[in-house]
C-alpha cells in the first residue's frame, strides 16, 4: 500500500464517497493514515504538495470568514445573553449590577411572566392537529389521484407566504363581518361575538393561523417520505392480502417515523418560539402574549435587558433539552455530518 | 432521504390506485382547497372594490369593477411599495451571495482538506443548528450596535449571511459526489486551492447553488423579525416591515391593506407556480438538515 502513486488512494476514497456517510467517514482515516505512513520514503521523491505548510494554512483561509461570522452572530450573543442574565442591565447605560439568579426567580415566580408558557399550550395543540392534516393529506396524495399535483401546491403554497400579509389576510378573515362570519352566515350560522375578542377565542383563532400557514410544509415532508418507499413493497403486502390499513401500519408508518419525531421536534421549539403572528396580528393583546414577544418587549420597550436575556436564556435551554430528548428517543445518523 | 428518492418515487408509485370510494378523498382534498384558498381569495375581491363597497357588502360580495387597481396605486405610492422592493431586493442580493460563497468554500474546506480542529469546526457548525435565532436577539442586537449598524441595511446581510447553517449542509452534502479525482488532476496542471474551489467546484455546485438560492430568497423575502428589529427607519422599509406599516396609517381601509397584501403575495405566487419541483425538493432538504 505504501508503494501506490499519488492518486491511487485518492481513487479508493472517490468510490467510497458516492456510498453512504459511514463508508465515507472509513476512507477519510484510512486516507489520513495513508499520508503518514508514505512520509517516509515519499517525501524524498517530491515534496508532496500533502505535506507542505501551505496545504496546513489553506483550509483556515477558506474558514476564516465563516468562522468569523459563526462565532460573532452566534457564539458570542450566546455568551453575552448569559453573562447579562445575571444582570439588571437596561441595555443602554455603562454600569450594570450583579444581581444573580433574581432574573431567573422573576420568570418563574411572577404569574404575569409565567403565563405566557400557557399560551404555548395552544400552539402545540394546534401543531399536533397540524401533524395529523399533514398526514392524512400525504397518505392520500400519495396515491395516483387525478389534479395531484393541483391539490399539492394548493396545500403547500400558504407555507411560502409572507408572514404579514397572512396576518391581514387572517385579521380580514376574523374580523366583525369578515370572512368567517359571512361563510357562517351563508349556512345560517350567526357568530355575534367578535373572534379575537376574548383570550380563549383569540388564542384558538391565532393558532388556527399557524395551523393553516405551516401544515403545508409538513405535508410536503411526509409526501416525499411516502414517496421513497418502493412501490414493490406494497405490491408484495397486496400479495400477502395486506389490506389498506395495514399497508399504512406496516409500511408508510415506520418508513415516515424520523420525518414524524423531526416534525414533533420543530412544532414543540416553533409554538415555544411564535411570534410573527401573534404580534402582526394582536400585538400581543387580549392574552395572546407569546413567549418571544414577551422578551422582545422587556428587552426592547421596557428596556430590561437582564430580564429579557434570563428569558432568551431559558427558552434556548428548553429548546435544547427537548432537541437533546429526541435525539435520545429517535437515533438519526443523518445528523452524523462529520 | 435525498433528492433523488424524491424525484424518483412518483414512476415507482405510478401503478398505485387509489380503493373506491374515493368520493369522500376527493371532498375532503376540495374541503381543504377552499380553506386554503378562501381566506386568500376574498382579500383578493376586497383589494378591487372601492372604499363604499367594502363599507357596504358583505365580504364574500363581488366587486362592481374587476379592473379597479385604485387600491394597488393607493398602497404602492402611499405605502412606499417601490422602495420597500427595492431594499428587499438589495438585501436579498447581498445575503444569498455571501450565503453560496460562504457556505460553498466552508463546505470545501471541511470535506477536502484534513486539518487539525476539523472536528472542532464540524461541532461549531453543528451546535449553532441547535441554537435559535429568535432567542438570542436581545444580545445580537447588541453586537449589531457594537458595530455601528443598526439601522442599516448591512445588518440585516450579515445576520443572514452568517447565521445560515443549514446552507452550509446543502453544500456539504452535495460536494461529497463531486469526485476528488478532478481536484487531483487540476492539482498536476499546477492549480492551487483557490483555482481549484474557483474553476471546479463552484461550477460543479450548480443545483446545491440553485437549491439554496430558493430557500434563502424565500425566507429572506418573508422575514420580518430581522428588518422589524433592525431597521426602524421608514426609508429603510422591506416589504414585510413597510407592509406592516399599512396597520397604522390605513387604518380601517380594507380595500388598501388587501392590495398591499396581494401585491406583496403575488411575486410568491410567480415563483411558485415557475419553480414548483425545485422549491418542493428545496424545502424539504432545508428541514431535514
Amino acid at each position: 500500500m505504501t508503494q501506490t502513486t499519488d492518486t491511487a488512494p485518492e481513487g479508493a476514497a472517490m468510490t467510497g464517497r458516492s456510498s453512504k456517510d459511514k463508508a465515507k467517514a472509513d476512507t477519510g482515516g484510512s486516507r489520513r493514515h495513508l499520508v503518514k505512513r508514505r512520509r517516509g520514503p515519499a517525501a524524498g521523491r517530491t515534496r508532496s504538495w500533502r505535506d507542505s505548510p501551505l496545504r496546513r494554512i489553506t483550509p483556515w483561509l477558506f474558514l476564516a470568514v465563516p468562522l468569523a461570522l459563526l462565532i460573532t452572530f452566534t457564539y458570542v450573543p450566546v455568551a453575552s445573553m448569559i453573562s447579562y442574565s445575571f444582570t439588571d442591565w437596561d441595555g443602554v447605560s455603562p454600569d450594570r449590577e450583579n444581581v444573580g439568579f433574581d432574573n431567573y426567580v422573576q420568570i418563574f415566580t411572577r404569574p404575569e411572566l409565567l403565563r405566557v408558557f400557557f399560551v404555548s399550550g395552544y400552539y402545540l395543540a394546534a401543531s399536533v392537529v397540524q401533524i395529523v392534516v399533514a398526514l392524512y393529506f400525504a397518505v392520500i396524495l400519495s396515491f395516483n389521484l387525478r389534479f395531484r399535483n393541483f391539490f399539492k401546491g394548493i396545500l403547500f403554497f400558504p407555507y411560502l407566504i409572507n408572514g404579514v400579509a397572512i396576518g391581514f389576510v387572517f385579521l380580514y378573515f376574523f374580523q366583525d363581518g369578515g370572512t368567517l362570519d359571512s361563510v357562517l352566515d351563508w349556512f345560517g350560522v350567526t357568530a355575534d361575538h367578535p373572534w379575537l375578542g376574548d383570550p380563549t377565542s383569540a388564542n384558538i383563532s391565532l393558532a388556527g393561523v399557524s395551523v393553516w400557514r405551516f401544515t403545508g410544509l409538513n405535508f410536503v415532508l411526509f409526501l416525499g417520505a411516502i414517496q421513497s418507499i418502493p412501490g414493490e413493497l406494497y405490491e408484495a403486502a397486496e400479495l400477502d392480502g395486506a389490506g389498506k390499513w395495514q399497508q399504512f401500519r406496516h409500511i408508510i408508518a415506520p418508513s415516515i417515523k424520523p420525518v414524524i419525531s423531526l416534525s414533533a421536534i420543530l412544532a414543540i421549539s416553533g409554538s415555544l418560539s411564535v411570534f410573527e403572528i401573534p404580534y402582526i396580528m394582536t400585538g400581543g393583546a387580549t392574552g395572546t402574549q407569546t413567549f418571544v414577544i414577551q422578551t422582545i418587549k422587556l428587552a426592547f420597550q421596557f428596556n430590561k435587558t437582564g430580564l429579557a436575556s434570563a428569558a432568551a436564556v431559558v427558552l434556548l435551554l428548553i429548546i435544547l433539552l427537548i432537541t437533546w430528548i429526541q435525539r435520545r428517543l429517535v437515533p438519526d445518523d443523518k445528523v452524523d455530518l462529520v | 432521504m435525498t433528492s433523488r428518492d424524491l424525484t424518483a418515487a412518483p414512476q415507482r408509485t405510478g401503478t398505485r390506485r387509489l380503493p373506491i370510494g374515493s368520493v369522500l378523498t376527493y371532498l375532503s382534498l376540495i374541503a381543504a382547497s377552499m380553506v386554503v384558498l378562501l381566506p386568500l381569495a376574498v382579500v383578493f375581491l376586497t383589494s378591487l372594490k372601492t372604499s363604499e363597497e367594502v363599507g357596504e357588502g358583505s365580504a364574500l360580495s363581488l366587486p362592481g369593477n374587476w379592473f379597479n387597481l385604485d387600491n394597488y396605486v393607493t398602497a404602492f405610492n402611499d405605502g412606499k411599495m417601490l422602495m420597500a422592493f427595492g431594499n428587499t431586493a438589495f438585501i436579498l442580493v447581498f445575503s444569498i451571495g455571501g450565503t453560496v460563497v460562504i457556505g460553498s468554500m466552508t463546505a470545501y474546506a471541511v470535506d477536502r482538506f484534513d486539518f487539525r480542529g476539523k472536528k472542532v469546526v464540524m461541532a461549531g457548525f453543528l451546535i449553532a443548528t441547535l441554537v435559535p435565532s429568535v432567542t438570542t436577539q436581545v444580545a445580537t442586537f447588541q453586537v449589531i450596535n457594537g458595530f455601528g449598524l443598526i439601522d442599516t441595511r448591512w445588518a440585516p446581510i450579515l445576520l443572514y449571511m452568517g447565521t445560515d447553517i443549514v446552507s452550509v449542509y446543502i453544500f456539504l452534502q452535495f460536494i461529497r459526489g463531486i469526485p476528488v479525482s478532478l481536484d487531483e488532476a487540476a492539482r498536476l496542471d499546477g492549480a492551487n486551492a483557490f483555482t481549484i474551489y474557483r474553476k471546479i467546484i463552484f461550477p460543479l455546485l450548480k443545483p446545491a447553488i440553485a437549491t439554496v438560492v430558493i430557500i434563502k430568497g424565500i425566507t429572506t423575502y418573508n422575514d420580518f423579525y430581522i428588518p422589524f428589529l433592525y431597521m426602524h427607519s421608514e426609508d429603510l422599509g422591506t416589504i414585510s416591515t413597510a407592509l406592516f406599516r399599512f396597520k397604522g396609517p390605513f387604518g380601517a381601509h380594507w380595500e388598501a391593506i388587501s392590495a398591499g397584501a396581494i401585491l406583496v403575495i403575488l411575486p410568491t405566487l410567480v415563483i411558485f407556480l415557475l419553480l414548483q419541483r425545485w422549491i418542493y425538493n428545496g424545502f424539504s432538504q432545508g428541514a431535514t438538515k
